[in-house]
């Protein structure tokens, strides 16, 4: 515990020292947090910066091992990092599936040429990762992909499409299910590969969402060569890991939204702005209940997550699976915003252009955009099947 | 405080479900109400539990008790809600019994909380009126002094355990108009007090409960239970914490009927498979049981700010009670609708759970009460 305070100290010192006071109070969520990779571009070079001097640290990864570039430290003195990060309104140095999905999964399924070579750009923010999971025909019902991968001497050949790869413009390397034997079982003939963006015969293509952005991209891969010792664990036995990996997603989801429920923008404001006060209450009783029954949910939630990991601190048996919190995480972010939409009325109608102000134009974007959280990273009633049949043991 | 049982809690819920396992089947319940048994609960049963401790783990040691904290008794309280048990724990420990112990003189005190600790002593709190509904500052019963003594007036509807109990706690308006949070008094009283008419009335959940009327009864000074004119006040504190202990019997009524739905979907077959393979079922299942799990973290979180003293507890009450209100009734709702044309006949025992729910709900206030008060202690 001594030791603990002495690297709290330490920690602080050091942050305080290394932070450029330019990145201090700026946001760290995924949608305006720093990806990392080849085509990165820094609106401020302080955030390049940032994570350089974390990255020297492995402080972009703090608990993965110090010989492949990651922090090394223990759970404890990783929660102290963070703690003095908040202190210090740092935001992340880095975010992206490369520390959320594939790096975790590399740690466990990964050989050491393996990880050596792929963890290290990782960390350094080097390399940005993308996920070649879903595909036209495939979407709940994964393990019917189709895109083939066929052994040629040392590599194999990828054609196929993929669908929903977040990012994929942006990205440098795809982690990816492909099929290498189309006469098993449909799980069976899966394997997980990797596979460098820039080889020819990979192209991305933006797929405009309902909110006018653009997060996803269609994925064609023709002829596409990756070298055989790309595959990670076995040929054939690629659902094994990528099972691994969505719950390393389902965790991610989750406490992106776990983080931020309940707190609602000045909900509170908004509403006595727009509907009105009777005494010092919002006018409307109606949306009066609903705030409360979202923030009360919310807290519900969030107490919730601090069980599980309480539980899990205290070596109990885990509780509620993560889709639990898949499901509840992001059925409160769309409440939420359905929530502030109501209350914003006619002004949650802009698009762009006069007459709306910016928050409530982002608003508007923000509501669409969350109308995908129940869908992507496998949907609501998909996690319910999982809690039915490994919580609650009702059969197929 | 983690949200996590100590071993020592880990221990004691393992004894309640235990005892309630081999000592209180949910058949006693029925077979109380078959008798029109006018006590409503086993006094035997209550004798046992007392010496196991429970009565008293809420009373401080040099009265006989365990001195312990609510989230201790919250396991115990789980336990016997899985069976419905009938037993005086909201009316004589977590009412009446925390009341004195707050709030009363060290002559009530003494009088009063030994007996409640070894079981041989109930009360009940007389709070509520007809159209009270869930404000504890809407008191119309009268009292009004006369010299040095009180001359007390009026009615109160379903007294818990009114009918067996020892002494009666009610409040009374002192001063003030009709809904004042001040001028509302406590007043303890045997119930044999000339001008004390004690009613039996008969629940949907087979609860026991009392109109009590009083009709000029005349107490001393002595009589008055906290600060006159500062009821309401004590009221309030004391309802919240009760309301924890009501969230956790609730928790565990919650969760029995749904384990007894699971089982039943695991087993009943119709189209020649089981039904809980039926995924309109299964989606359903899965539903009720987070609901459950997010009830067992805010009963958690709040007896653990109960017994912490923090700042937020009326908010965490709030909340629990909305959730296991709003939850209970799902799960029974839930369990009678699977169940199909079983689950709707007196034999079967999702009923009970059902008339329990509805009667736990609208007791200290319904979630949409609770949202209401949850808006207003965060200012809109």
């Amino acid at each position: 515990m001594a030791d603990l305070k002495t690297f709290r100290t330490e920690t602080h010192q050091w942050l305080d020292a290394n932070a450029p006071a330019s990145i201090r109070g700026v946001g760290n969520t995924l949608l305006d947090g720093n990806w990392g990779g080849r085509k990165a571009r820094y609106s401020n070079p302080d955030m390049k910066a940032w994570l350089d001097v974390m990255a020297e640290r492995g402080w972009t990864a703090p608990e993965w091992p110090s010989q492949y570039g990651g922090g090394g430290l223990s759970k404890d003195e990783a929660k102290v990092l963070q703690q003095e990060m908040n202190t210090l309104q740092l935001p992340a140095p880095l975010i992206g599936f490369g520390l959320t999905m594939i790096g975790p999964t590399l740690l466990q399924y990964g050989t050491e040429e393996q990880k050596h070579e792929h963890l290290p750009g990782i960390i350094k923010g080097e390399i940005r990762w993308c996920q070649g999971y879903s595909e036209p025909g495939s979407g709940s019902d994964l393990a019917s992909l189709k895109t083939r991968a066929i052994l040629e001497g040392d590599h194999y050949v990828i054609n196929g499409q993929k669908v929903w790869t977040s990012f994929a413009n942006l990205a440098d390397w795809m982690f990816m299910l492909v099929r290498t034997d189309p006469k098993a079982k449909k799980q069976e003939g899966i394997t997980f590969l990797l596979v460098d963006m820039e080889s020819p015969g990979v192209e991305t293509r933006p797929i405009k969402l309902i909110s006018g952005a653009s997060p996803f991209c269609e994925t064609f891969l023709t002829d596409v060569h990756a070298p055989a010792k790309n595959v990670i664990f076995e040929v054939n036995k690629g659902w094994t890991v990528a099972k691994s990996l969505l719950n390393h997603e389902r965790n991610m989801i989750a406490s992106a939204f776990g983080t931020t429920a309940g707190k609602g923008r000045g909900m509170r404001d908004w509403a006595k702005e727009h509907l009105g006060l009777d005494g010092d209450r919002v006018a409307d009783p109606a949306i009066r209940d609903r705030m409360a029954q979202y923030e009360m949910d919310s807290r519900a939630f969030r107490l919730t997550t601090e069980r599980a990991r309480d539980a899990a601190k205290a070596g109990r048996p885990p509780g509620p699976e993560s889709s639990m919190f898949k499901i509840y995480g992001t059925e409160l972010n769309q409440r939420r915003l359905e929530l502030l939409v109501s209350i914003a009325g006619p002004h949650a109608l802009g698009w762009d252009g006069p007459g709306f102000e910016d928050v409530e134009l982002t608003l508007t974007r923000d509501w669409l955009r969350s109308r995908g959280n129940t869908i992507e990273g496998g949907t609501s009633e998909i996690q319910l099947n999982i809690i039915a049949k490994r919580v609650l043991g009702l059969p197929d | 405080m983690a949200l996590v049982l100590t071993e020592d809690q880990e221990l004691l819920a393992q004894t309640a479900r235990d005892f309630v396992r081999t000592n209180s089947p949910i058949s006693r319940l029925r077979a109380l109400r078959d008798a029109q048994d006018s006590v409503g609960f086993s006094r035997d049963v209550w004798q046992e539990m007392a010496q196991l401790g429970w009565a008293g783990i809420l009373i401080p040691e040099e009265y006989g008790g365990a001195g312990m904290g609510l989230a201790d008794l919250a396991v115990v309280l789980e336990a016997v809600g899985r069976n419905l048990a009938p037993e005086p724990f909201l009316s004589t420990v977590l009412l009446g019994g925390q009341l004195l112990a707050h709030a009363g003189s060290p002559e009530q005190k003494q009088a009063w909380l030994p007996g409640i600790a070894t079981g041989e002593k109930i009360l009940a709190l007389a709070y509520q009126e007809a159209r009270s509904r869930y404000d504890l500052n809407r008191v119309s019963t009268q009292a009004t002094a006369e010299g040095d003594t009180w001359r007390l007036s009026g009615e109160k509807i379903q007294v818990l355990d009114g009918q067996s109990a020892d002494a009666l706690i009610v409040s009374a308006r002192t001063a003030g108009e009709d809904s004042n949070q001040d001028g509302v008094t406590l007043f303890l009283l045997a119930p044999d007090t000339p001008g004390v008419a004690i009613i039996p009335q008969n629940r949907v959940d087979n609860r026991a409960a009392a109109l009590v009327n009083l009709d000029g009864v005349k107490v001393g000074a002595e009589s008055v239970v906290g600060p006159v004119g500062q009821g309401f006040q004590t009221l309030s504190h004391i309802v919240d914490l009760a309301t924890v202990g009501l969230c956790a019997e609730m928790l565990g009524g919650m969760s029995q009927i749904f384990d007894d739905t699971l089982a039943y979907l695991k087993t009943r077959e119709q189209f020649g498979v089981v039904i809980g393979s039926f995924q309109a079922l299964k989606h359903r299942a899965a539903k009720v049981f987070m609901e459950i799990e997010l009830c067992r973290s805010a009963v958690m979180a709040a007896a653990n700010a109960a017994d912490a003293g923090e700042s937020d507890l009326a908010l965490l009450v709030s909340l629990a009670k909305a959730r296991c209100s709003d939850a209970f009734v799902l799960a029974t709702n839930e369990g009678v609708q699977m169940h199909g044309g079983i689950g709707m006949t007196d034999e079967h025992d999702a009923g009970l759970y059902m008339k329990r729910a509805r009667a736990a709900e609208m007791t200290f206030g319904d979630a949409a009460w609770h949202r209401d008060r949850w808006a207003q202690l965060r200012n809109y």
